[in-house]
């Protein structure tokens, strides 16, 4: 479990901020053998004992919404615990009678066991330290601490007691306290040495203060004796741990949480952001950095989850509503992306249909329709989840004693982290959501709740309609006045706005013909065929293997794209980078038509470290050819990997133009668009 | 194989519709239906100018004199626009764009660009709007027929979208007074003549450090900016040759050869298919523009395609002096993507009968064929001039 991970978080945390990342300065004292059976314990507890209330926020959404296939795991972590663990973001008024609550109840807590008494202080803190420098965006808060719950191994134990702490603390917190989880808190204490007991109970009162000054926002000099302050005390607190091997055992989350709220601080620090400071540094560090961090957030994306990270994955699946099966036989260069058939588990999840409360009803819908692959496309995609979202939201009332900015942040993050169970999302849609969020959380306060979900109705609508209707036509007017009559028009596999384009040159009568190159195992051209034959066009239809042999009488080539990113690479269905390398070739121009709403910032240079994986046994399986049996059973053969790559990176060097609703731009372009136009436009 | 270019069939396609495209020699005057007769047949205007411009006494310019003699009452036209412009107020006869813009860019060293922009400040003048919606809309109008007057000349459309981009941005809203208003805009197209006149000297300085000493510079057509580079390099004391080429069909060179002669810089005058051979001495290749389009490319007379080429096989940087008021929002994908700009060809003998003639007089070089620009914005790489534009007109 925890070989490589301590080497990993010390010699790297910038890169590694995925963080199931203890510092290594508050080692535990914990025997890493007992982690897993408590956890394991804890974890079955929780889910028996949680039950779906309506708070439920996947912090896995929180991820910043843009990653592509990005966090299953980071949902799936904190799913179980989440409702319990993870309260949504109050309001800062709460926050503040939290802490104190944290002060006044110490004495009791300590009796009852350390880590109780503890973690309410760590997580306020981390709180505190959230929201005061994200109240503009909440859901990145929420990340940020639920990150934290995820981050460490043990993190179910840990919720536990977080869970201990919020209800024993005053009540404050939303869940009742259950009984199961207090024995599994007892059960981790043993582990606890005496001497780190006492660190922690003389730490704890300068974690409430540092957290305190932090809020009042200290002067220079005063910071600067907090932090010697916490110098001090994590100086202690690393002695006390000094004989344990500093292994990010699952207890040594509990026993750090439970210690002082800074050593916890560093791990979700890293996670919410690049931080540079070591993670022994890091609490000190994190006071002083605070304005910078917060810019530095904003362009960092979060981390995405490594699907070859076992025991993370582990976890994810535990949570999951939909149940993954795992693909046999990975590829090796590919293990870190998410390994799931999907749609074999459909008929399970439609027999859920009825029981899962926090899920409302048409954003499952949608969710079933990702699996089934019923929607597929980045447009389709995009607008069946945001009319999925517009009916959530009409449905929406927030419940008592809650804000609506902050409540309905976490349900549409935890829709979109379901939405990711079923399928992980696209550019186009992360794009969107973040729109989508920030839109409510620049939701005035004075306005009332009808109000709020009247203009998040009508923001999304617009949405829809500017960022993807309206610029579709945009784009189809642009792209018409680059066929020629006697032209030759290749496209390949199957794009909403190809089509539209070929239909409308058609129809102001154009005269050209249409190539339609396809691949196995979508055979998504084979719709583009048919809808064109209809409207009367003039096609030719072929297999990408014949690419080299059509492309001689090709004179324009128009590719969708699933994303533009901001170095001109082109992010689309496996098989453009082909298409577009081969017209390069012959010298045939390769036009790119893509919504600005799929640009994004991100670079990729190629195909591995950000992907999506499809189903191996579509391509070991020809359809109508029985004798092709070869690949029978192949999952049984462990030699052999099937790799069914669903998305790959062209580069700029093959694309001539990128026709978008900002005009015809050369690839080189995209980074101005993007920094001109993204906040903006799409933050409004 | 040419039968599946889709080339081919534009051509032939323009052919139907031009009958007397093909055939350079009648030039029946169909004008009786245009209100705004484009004067010159099978000579795209742009062209003309320059050739009036440039002119080199030749069998090319001695024809042109001729056909220059049977449009004479067109040319007596021009000549009375700008009489009447002041007066066109009072006139009963319409002002005319055309006539403006014609009478402006029969001045020398006035850049095509400028004399657009002299034109539409002209019709604002002239216009008898009250609001600033209604001289938006006139002024859209002008353009336009200025635009549709020629389709060829890129820095016409791109001086006119220019003033047309500064007139929206100067809405009421910034000046209240709508008459305060109209004299900032007349005032301002008024000073783009000094404007594009600063730009030439700016890019020299900007261009003259490229020049080093003992080099060898391959010049490409004639180009007002590039000579002006030519010149302040010479007069830095700077020592270096350059190769010209004749640039047929018009002969460019030939002038730009007089005027460096003139200087005291060694010339040397190349055919236009000499380029490859004499490319080995050269250490850079300087050009101008017609007009610097989005991709970051630029189209540019006949042969510059290929001398970029060239230059490029043989890893010989190629520089482009360009005003920035040629910066035009095209973007060719290749070289029958553009507006034909048609020039007559003189062989010198009799055509056998039969023959096509390509008669296109520019053509367009791909950004990765340039390495730099230099413009009156900075010497900028190809792949900015797509961001310069997004920041000008989006």
């Amino acid at each position: 479990m925890d070989m490589r991970r301590p080497p990993r978080t010390v010699s790297d945390p910038k890169v590694r901020q995925v963080g199931f990342v203890t510092p290594s300065g508050a080692p535990p004292t914990r025997s890493l053998s007992d982690a897993p059976t408590t956890v394991a314990a804890v974890a079955s507890a929780a889910s028996a004992s949680s039950p779906p209330s309506g708070e439920i926020s996947l912090p896995g959404s929180s991820l910043s919404p843009v990653m592509i296939p990005p966090p299953r795991h980071a949902s799936s972590d904190g799913r179980p615990s989440a409702p319990v663990a993870v309260p949504n973001p109050a309001s800062s008024l709460r926050r503040e009678s939290l802490r104190i609550r944290v002060g006044s109840y110490n004495a009791s807590e300590v009796v009852l066991g350390t880590p109780p008494s503890a973690s309410p202080s760590s997580r306020t803190d981390n709180a505190a330290s959230e929201f005061s420098e994200e109240t503009m965006s909440p859901w990145h808060g929420r990340s940020g601490t639920a990150k934290v719950a995820s981050s460490f191994p043990g993190s179910t134990s840990e919720m536990i007691v977080m869970k201990t702490g919020v209800g024993g603390g005053g009540g404050a917190g939303s869940t009742p306290k259950s009984p199961l989880t207090t024995a599994s808190v007892v059960k981790t204490l043993p582990g606890i040495s005496e001497k780190e007991r006492e660190v922690l109970m003389g730490t704890q009162n300068d974690g409430a203060g540092v957290s305190k000054t932090l809020k009042e926002k200290t002067t220079k000099a005063e910071r600067r004796a907090v932090q010697e302050a916490q110098r001090a005390a994590k100086a202690a607190a690393k002695e006390a741990g000094a004989g344990v091997k500093p292994s990010a055992a699952s207890g040594s989350a509990v026993v750090a949480n439970t210690k002082q709220g800074k050593i916890v601080k560093p791990p979700s620090q890293k996670k919410d952001g690049p931080q540079i400071a070591p993670p022994s540094g890091s609490s000190e560090k994190k006071v002083v950095d605070r304005p910078p961090e917060k810019d530095r957030k904003k362009d960092v994306p979060a981390p995405r989850m490594q699907f070859d990270d076992k025991h993370r994955v582990e976890k994810a699946k535990r949570r999951a509503v939909v149940n993954q099966f795992e693909a046999k036989n990975r590829v090796e260069l590919f293990r870190h992306l998410p390994q799931y058939i999907h749609g074999t588990q459909l008929p399970d999840l439609e027999g859920k249909f009825f029981q899962l409360d926090p899920m409302h009803p048409s954003v499952y819908k949608v969710g079933l329709q990702y699996l089934s692959g019923q929607i597929s496309g980045g447009n389709a995609r995009c607008i069946a989840m945001l009319l999925a979202f517009r009916e959530a939201i009409r449905d929406y009332s927030t419940p008592p004693e809650k804000a609506l900015v902050r409540d309905l942040t976490a349900k549409i993050s935890s829709y979109v982290s379901f939405l990711i169970e079923c399928r992980p999302l696209s550019i186009s849609m992360g794009n969107t959501i973040k729109f989508l969020k920030n839109r409510i959380a620049k939701l005035p306060d004075t306005m009332s709740e009808s109000e709020a979900k009247y203009s998040l109705q009508s923001d999304i609508d617009r949405f829809i309609n500017e960022k993807i209707v309206i610029a579709d036509k945009v784009i189809i007017r642009h792209a018409v006045t680059k066929i020629r009559d006697g032209d030759v028009l290749l496209t390949y596999g199957l794009s909403s706005v190809v089509e539209m384009i070929l239909v409308y040159a058609h129809e102001v009568g154009k005269q050209f013909r249409v190539v339609i190159v396809d691949s196995r195992p979508k055979l998504e051209g084979q719709v583009l065929l048919h809808r064109l034959v209809a409207k009367g066009l003039n096609c030719t239809y072929t297999h990408i293997n014949a690419i080299s042999y059509i492309m001689h009488e090709v004179t324009r080539v128009f590719l969708g794209a699933a994303s533009v990113l901001s170095n001109g690479t082109v992010y689309s269905r496996v098989g453009t980078a082909c298409v577009a390398m081969v017209a390069n070739a012959f010298r045939v121009p390769v036009l790119i038509c893509c919504e600005a709403y799929k640009f994004h910032e991100r670079v990729q240079l190629d195909s591995i470290c950000s992907n999506e994986l499809g189903d191996p046994d579509v391509i070991s399986k020809v359809s109508g050819r029985q004798d092709l049996n070869h690949l029978d059973n192949w999952a049984d053969n462990e030699n052999l990997q099937l790799l069914n790559l669903s998305y790959d990176a062209t580069p700029s060097d093959y694309v001539s133009m990128i026709i978008t609703d900002y005009g015809m731009l050369p690839p080189s372009s995209v980074p101005v668009i993007v920094r001109e136009y993204r906040r903006e436009n799409l933050w409004i | 194989m040419w039968g599946r270019s889709a080339s081919f069939l534009l051509d032939k396609r323009l052919r139907d519709q031009h009958p007397s495209l093909s055939s350079p020699s009648s030039s029946s005057p169909d004008s009786t239906m245009d209100p705004n007769p484009n004067p010159n047949h099978g000579v795209s205007a742009y062209y003309q100018t320059r050739a009036e411009h440039h002119a080199i006494v030749s069998s090319d310019w001695l024809a042109q004199a001729q056909a220059a003699v049977d449009r004479e009452d067109d040319t007596a036209l021009m000549e009375r626009p700008h009489a009447s412009a002041a007066v066109s107020l009072s006139a009963s006869k319409p002002f005319s764009v055309i006539d403006e813009f014609n009478y402006w860019r029969k001045k020398p060293d006035l850049a095509e660009a400028v004399a657009a922009i002299m034109a539409l400040a002209a019709v604002i003048r002239s216009c008898e709007a009250t609001t600033m919606m209604e001289l938006e809309i006139e002024l859209k109008k002008a353009s336009d027929t200025l635009k549709s007057w020629d389709t060829t000349s890129i820095s016409l459309s791109a001086g006119c979208d220019l003033f047309m981009r500064y007139v929206t941005r100067t809405s009421a809203v910034e000046y209240e007074d709508f008459h305060a208003a109209k004299l900032r805009l007349i005032e301002r197209g008024e000073k783009f003549g000094e404007i594009s006149m600063k730009a030439r000297r700016t890019i020299a300085m900007l261009g003259q450090d490229f020049v080093f000493d003992g080099c060898t510079i391959l010049v490409h057509g004639f180009s007002r900016v590039v000579l002006e580079v030519l010149k302040l390099a010479a007069s830095n004391r700077k020592l270096f040759r350059i190769f010209c080429t004749e640039g047929r069909p018009d002969k460019t060179g030939l002038r730009l050869s007089k005027e460096l002669a003139a200087l005291g810089v060694p010339v040397k005058l190349l055919i236009d298919s000499a380029v490859a051979y004499a490319m080995d001495e050269v250490d850079m290749v300087f050009v101008g523009a017609d007009g610097v389009v989005e991709s970051g490319g630029i189209i540019n007379m006949m042969g510059t395609y290929q001398t970029a080429l060239v230059a490029h096989s043989m890893n010989k940087p190629v520089y482009v002096a360009a005003e920035s008021y040629k910066f035009a929002r095209l973007y060719p994908l290749d070289q029958k993507d553009l507006e034909p700009a048609l020039h007559p060809i003189d062989f010198g003998v009799p055509i056998p009968s039969g023959v096509e003639v390509e008669t296109s007089a520019r053509d367009y070089t791909p950004p990765q064929y340039l390495t730099l620009l230099f413009t009156d914005l900075g010497v900028l790489t190809p792949s900015v001039v797509s961001d310069e534009l997004i920041q000008l007109y989006l």
